[in-house]
């Protein structure tokens, strides 16, 4: 019997900074929710609003896989391996932090708010050597499909991370109804509402609900609107 | 009260961010260091609440000093801190103190 854990977007925690308006689907920085510290290896799911030509100066990272998907605008990012880089929306970033690596993210428009979801995954080995990615995606192929986006393989699609997890991201039309298979067995999927209205596994979900759901092989999705776009992140339960 | 906590991680530079993010609250007093030694003789000198493992702490490491510290001080809670700046800390040391 599957279960199920449903967080409404308005039980976010919230912090407005000005330049920053953070959403966070679990504890981060100054909210602290003890109901709300992870689901399997899901820590962080945050939904930033960045104002232009603001963002995060060079600060550290370790063993944490980082994955940054903006929504809407662009984030310049400069790190400690070297890299520097524009990933705009339709891109998605990741980072393997490992060892330790640092790291600036700002908007790179100065006109132009940035919307990003950053997502962070407990890695299933510590202390790798820090690694670093971005791909464009492939949009048409996310029209009433879960396209995926990141898996553990780098041989298999989209960008790959050091975990068990897959991403996979999805545009669908009003009416359209699909199954999710798990990929591997043990792991649970949550399921983040960007836009729209969906219906997961016989809950309805509205813009930017998330939906936790384990103890299964399979769920069933339904688009209620024609805006709906939805992230899977099908994921272990267990920390490793 | 202000509590204690002892942070060993091995980056330089994440060490000197973690003693800034642990200092910069009143109900806490952060010590960083980046060696087992520094940390096993800060524990034989003064109290500890918490310990903190940070980056680049090899497996065999870990396990000695988990063993080291629970025969020392075998009251002391030890809990893996996942860095990100103070994305996480609050949180980690929140559940660890219940």
């Amino acid at each position: 019997m599957s279960q199920f854990i449903l967080h409404k977007e308005n039980t976010r925690g919230h912090a407005n900074h000005g330049w920053l308006n953070a959403h966070h689907s679990f504890s981060f920085a100054n909210y602290y929710n003890p109901e709300r510290m992870h689901f399997g290896v899901l820590r962080v799911l945050n939904d930033d609003l960045i104002d232009g030509g603001m963002g995060f100066g060079s600060h550290p990272h370790d063993n944490m896989e980082i994955i940054t998907i903006p929504l809407a605008g662009a984030i310049a990012h400069k790190d400690s391996m070297g890299n520097s880089a524009v990933i705009k929306s339709g891109e998605i970033q990741v980072m393997s932090a490992g060892t330790g690596v640092s790291h600036s993210e700002f908007n790179a428009l100065a006109d132009e708010q940035l919307n990003l979801l950053q997502i962070w995954l407990f890695p299933n080995k510590k202390n790798v050597t820090p690694r670093y990615d971005q791909q464009a995606l492939n949009v048409e192929a996310m029209h009433n499909n879960f396209q995926q986006i990141l898996s553990p393989s780098a041989d298999d699609a989209g960008v790959w991370i050091q975990q068990d997890a897959w991403f996979s991201l999805g545009k669908f039309d009003a009416g359209f109804e699909t199954e999710y298979k798990i990929k591997k067995a043990g792991n649970g999927v949550y399921a983040f509402v960007i836009s729209g209205e969906v219906t997961i596994d016989g809950q309805t979900l509205s813009k930017r609900d998330g939906l936790g759901i384990w103890d299964t092989d399979s769920i069933s999705f339904k688009a209620n609107t024609a805006d709906a776009e939805v992230l899977l992140m099908d994921i272990p339960m267990e920390l490793n | 009260m202000q509590i204690t906590i002892l942070y060993i991680g091995r980056d330089p530079e994440i060490t000197i961010v973690m003693n800034r993010l642990l200092n910069a609250r009143p109900e806490w007093k952060g010590i960083c260091v980046c060696t087992d030694e520094e940390a096993m003789s800060i524990l034989k000198a003064q109290h500890v609440d918490l310990v903190l493992l940070g980056n680049g702490i090899n497996p065999n490491c870990e396990k000695a000093l988990r063993e080291n510290v629970n025969v020392l001080k075998p009251k002391i809670k030890i809990i893996q801190h996942y860095g990100g700046g103070s994305g996480l800390l609050y949180g980690e040391i929140m559940t660890a103190l219940g």
